[in-house]
């Protein structure tokens, strides 16, 4: 087996999970103030994420292990390349993980509110970066042929960077959105019907035109990507359409499966227009990073393989467990003084 | 500069991560226990006991986290050059820590924090464990993934790379080097839990005596029993940080001689070596001005033989520049000299004050003087200081190498990130993690205070005419956040 292969799609499955779990919980949390009215359906989103945003978190962690391990190179290169929205990323996560523990410790309305601005920061921002962050993969950045990314800010916000940004939030928004209807009821559950309904008419065209737009950019560097991944990028379409008709029907269950393929054929298509680069070099092809010059030598590969083979079955199996202990709905009447 | 500031980067944001780390490691355990000791007695104290220092637990537990995910970016931001060369080999570790040891902890920490109402009893109990093993496990894959920097093994250098190449994991998991440093950190980890258990409960038992309004009955045996626990802890794990640091410190003399020089102030190579007390050392000349010593103990430390050699300074200095080319070999001596000190003497005064405690404490004794409760105290942060001083030790003791004999720190920082960047990420961190940190102790000091009451209020009196006791299984709700 092509080991270098096998670990760019382990890769990219890892960041898929992180996306569509973390996708809903980020949604949960920038909307606290949008479907929340008082400080009990606040609650109420809270923890309907409560149990599992920290399992989520992650498989960003291994996503970035995973990375570290089998691509150095890409590791090095890309987290020192976009320094500053990776601090920004880090600093939001900070301050969100400690909000969601720390904001239900003490019983006062300015303490809360201050850990509800830190929980939708905190949200808002990474949903927004990571969208930032996998579209300049995908368009390439200036680098030397030591692999040193030389990139301005402003280089990292292009045009096509802020609408990868744009999107991924707006996505998350509607998968969150979906999340709460299927997760919670009573008044929470129905504006968050509402609001993935509705939001999905801004969401659709801002997918097709990302879609487009990274169909485009694979096509023109003539990477494996642009023939296989175009039906995929029609399957996200389609799955959000589908996500947001079922979520106004009622069908909550089948409305998240639907958001949830939607961010997954995202991220699929994201990948498959990179590969087999991993950091293309805009300053010249020749300086890129390709899953050959910045792969791990095959002994860590196959290490890391019989690890990822034996321990990510279980993984997904406990973690399943644990989302089926919380199966039930929450609502205001769970809330009522508890600590 | 950059690289200074990158230094002073990794070291503060490590050592902040590290004060939480231990007490997380320990407590897990510690809570795991009291919640297995409700569920084999079904006595409400040890329910009580355990929600209250569960509470503390996850207060604490949530920085533990945050500050780690940092941890796992900055190798890539601040140290790409390091990552590329040796993403090969240290990568695997890493990634085994969030696939083998991450995934349990936060899965399983979330059932526990969440299940109590939903889950039968004994899965319950099992999710606290599974999250205690989970830290442990942890802990192991990182501490091997550092003990590779200090004693690489199992790895060559690819000549048309010049990459590290990764040729035998079991090495690198087995490195001696790795399971002593574990044994030494996880020990010094109970030391802080217990200390940290037993300076909660002296703390209350002094506010019982000294503080005016008396607390529910109840209370003091209970903190009684967990100021004894807490004791016991600490002492059992307190003589094992010691003989494992004996091993570190034979380690240490192997693999890297100029670390253990260093700490000692020993310029030259000596044959029944004396353990300084206390030098001051001219760093210009290579020598001491005023060296107080306990003959031999060095010798007997480093080699286990009260007349074997212990290598000085100029000595290694001298062979390294032979072997790797001229360059400065020689660490910063005055920080390692006083690091050890501080490190062996603080953490054993918190070793020695549980010995002690567990004495005065016997047979149903309690201290009358209120100084010895606010010594309890003190020995907490005695300890977490301790552990600092011996991380600074460690690292410090390594430059200029971050993987010793192999790469250079100053060759290890990435080529590309400016001195603003480096400024800017340097001053975020510092800002929000001071920000934390009183937040932290505010709210760990206010469920302190409030006590076991407040995570489980007793039973009114008078709801209960006929005496029959607390019910242990009222089924507590979980919605927590
Ligand atoms: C409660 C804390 C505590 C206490 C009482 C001690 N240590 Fe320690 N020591 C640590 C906490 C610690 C630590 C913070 O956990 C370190 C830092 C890195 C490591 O491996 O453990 C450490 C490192 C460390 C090292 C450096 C290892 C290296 O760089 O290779 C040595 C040689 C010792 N210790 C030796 C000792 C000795 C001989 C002690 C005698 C009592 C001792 N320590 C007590
Ligand atoms: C949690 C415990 C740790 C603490 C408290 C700690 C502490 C420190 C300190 C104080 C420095 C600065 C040294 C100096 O400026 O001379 C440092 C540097 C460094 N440490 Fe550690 N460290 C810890 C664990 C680790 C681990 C587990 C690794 C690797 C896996 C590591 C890798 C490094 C690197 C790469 C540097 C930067 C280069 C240098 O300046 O030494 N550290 N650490
Ligand atoms: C510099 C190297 C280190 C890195 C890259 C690192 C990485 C991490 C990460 C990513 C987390 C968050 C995990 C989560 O979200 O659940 C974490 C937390 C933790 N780490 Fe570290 N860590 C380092 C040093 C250490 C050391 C030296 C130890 C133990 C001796 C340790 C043990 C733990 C424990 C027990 C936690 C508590 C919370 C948790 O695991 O979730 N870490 N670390």
């Amino acid at each position: 087996m092509d080991l270098p292969v096998v670990w760019f799609v382990a890769v990219a499955f890892l960041w898929t999970g992180y996306l569509v779990l973390e996708g809903f919980d980020f949604g949960v949390g920038a909307l606290l103030p949008v479907l929340g009215r008082d400080d009990t359906d606040r609650r109420v989103m809270i923890n309907s994420i409560g149990p599992v945003w920290d399992g989520n978190e992650v498989w960003l962690i291994t996503a970035v292990g995973a990375t570290f391990a089998a691509f150095p190179a890409w590791y090095g290169s890309m987290l020192s390349g976009l320094y500053l929205p990776m601090l920004a990323i880090l600093l939001a996560l900070i301050a969100r993980g400690v909000a969601f523990e720390y904001r239900g410790k003490v019983d006062d309305v300015a303490w809360r509110r201050r850990w509800d601005v830190a929980i939708v920061a905190g949200s808002t921002v990474p949903a927004f970066l990571w969208g930032v962050v996998f579209a300049n993969l995908v368009r390439g950045l200036p680098m030397t042929a030591d692999h040193v990314v030389t990139a301005t800010l402003v280089e990292l916000f292009s045009p096509y960077a802020l609408l990868g940004g744009t999107l991924t939030l707006a996505l998350f928004l509607v998968h969150g959105a979906v999340f709460l209807s299927l997760k919670t009821d009573g008044p929470v559950r129905l504006r968050a019907r509402r609001f993935a309904a509705g939001a999905a008419l801004v969401v659709v065209p801002l997918l097709v035109g990302f879609l487009g737009w990274t169909q485009a950019l694979g096509g023109s560097r003539g990477s494996g990507g642009a023939d296989w991944t175009l039906p995929v990028a029609v399957v996200a379409v389609l799955a959000l359409i589908a996500g947001s008709a079922l979520v106004a029907r009622g069908r909550e269950g089948r409305a998240f499966s639907a958001t949830a393929v939607a961010v997954a054929a995202l991220v699929v298509v994201i990948f498959g227009s990179l590969f087999p680069e991993v950091l293309p070099s805009t300053t010249d092809p020749a300086f890129s990073l390709d899953i050959r010059n910045a792969a791990s030598a095959p002994y860590t590969l196959t290490v890391m393989s019989w690890i990822a083979l034996v321990a990510l079955p279980v993984v997904i199996g406990y973690q399943t467990w644990s989302y089926w202990v919380f199966r039930k709905r929450v609502t205001r009447a769970d809330i009522t003084g508890a600590h | 500069m950059a690289l200074d500031l990158a230094r002073w980067q990794f070291g503060i944001t490590t050592i902040y991560h590290f004060l939480f780390v231990p007490l997380t490691i320990g407590l897990a355990v510690i809570v795991a226990s009291l919640q297995t000791a409700w569920h084999r007695t079904g006595r409400t104290e040890y329910l009580r006991a355990t929600k209250f220092f569960g509470k503390l637990f996850l207060i604490n537990f949530a920085m533990g986290v945050v500050t780690g995910i940092v941890q796992e970016f900055q190798f890539g931001m601040n140290w790409s050059a390091y990552s590329t060369f040796v993403g090969d080999v240290f990568g695997a570790p890493l990634a085994m820590e969030a696939l083998l040891a991450f995934f349990l902890e936060s899965t399983f920490i979330g059932l526990w924090i969440f299940g109590w109402d939903k889950l039968p009893r004994r899965v319950h109990l099992a999710c606290i464990w599974a999250a205690a093993i989970g830290t442990n496990l942890s802990a192991y894959f990182i501490l091997a993934a550092n003990a590779w920097m200090r004693h690489p093994v199992g790895y060559d250098v690819d000549p048309t790379t010049g990459r590290a190449r990764l040729t035998d994991i079991w090495a690198v998991l087995a490195n001696d080097q790795a399971w002593s440093t574990y044994l030494h950190v996880v020990s010094a980890a109970f030391v802080i839990a217990g200390l940290f258990v037993a300076a909660v409960s002296a703390y209350k038992l002094m506010k019982e005596r000294w503080g005016g309004r008396a607390p529910h009955p109840d209370e003091h045996p209970l903190f009684r029993r967990t100021l004894r626990a807490g004791f016991a802890v600490t002492m059992l794990a307190g003589s094992v940080v010691v003989f494992s640091g004996d091993h570190q410190a034979k380690l240490m003399a192997q693999y890297e001689p100029m670390k253990l020089a260093g700490a000692e102030a020993l310029w030259t190579q000596e044959d029944g070596a004396g353990f300084s007390l206390f030098a001051v050392g001219d760093i210009q000349n290579g020598r001491n001005h005023v060296n107080i010593q306990v003959p031999k103990v060095l010798s007997f430390l480093a080699t286990g033989d009260l007349e074997g050699n212990v290598q000085g300074i100029n000595d290694v200095r001298a062979r390294y520049e032979a072997v790797f080319g001229p360059g400065e070999y020689m660490p910063n001596v005055g920080v390692l000299y006083w690091a050890f000190r501080l490190m062996m003497g603080l953490g054993g005064a918190g070793i020695a004050i549980s010995v002690l405690g567990l004495w005065l404490t016997r047979k149903g004794r309690l201290p009358d003087h209120r100084w010895m409760y606010r010594v309890v105290i003190a020995a907490l942060p005695a300890a977490l200081v301790a552990n600092i001083f011996g991380w600074i030790l460690t690292e410090m003791g390594r430059q200029p190498w971050t993987v010793m004999g192999e790469l250079l720190t100053a060759n290890s920082v990435s080529p590309g990130v400016s001195l603003a960047e480096v400024a800017i990420s340097l001053g975020a961190f510092t800002a929000i993690y001071a920000v934390l940190a009183v937040i932290e102790a505010k709210l760990l000091f206010r469920y302190i205070k409030a006590g076991p009451a407040a995570v489980m209020p007793y039973p009114d009196p008078a709801a209960d005419p006929d005496g029959a006791g607390e019910k242990t299984d009222d089924r507590i709700p979980a919605f927590v956040y």
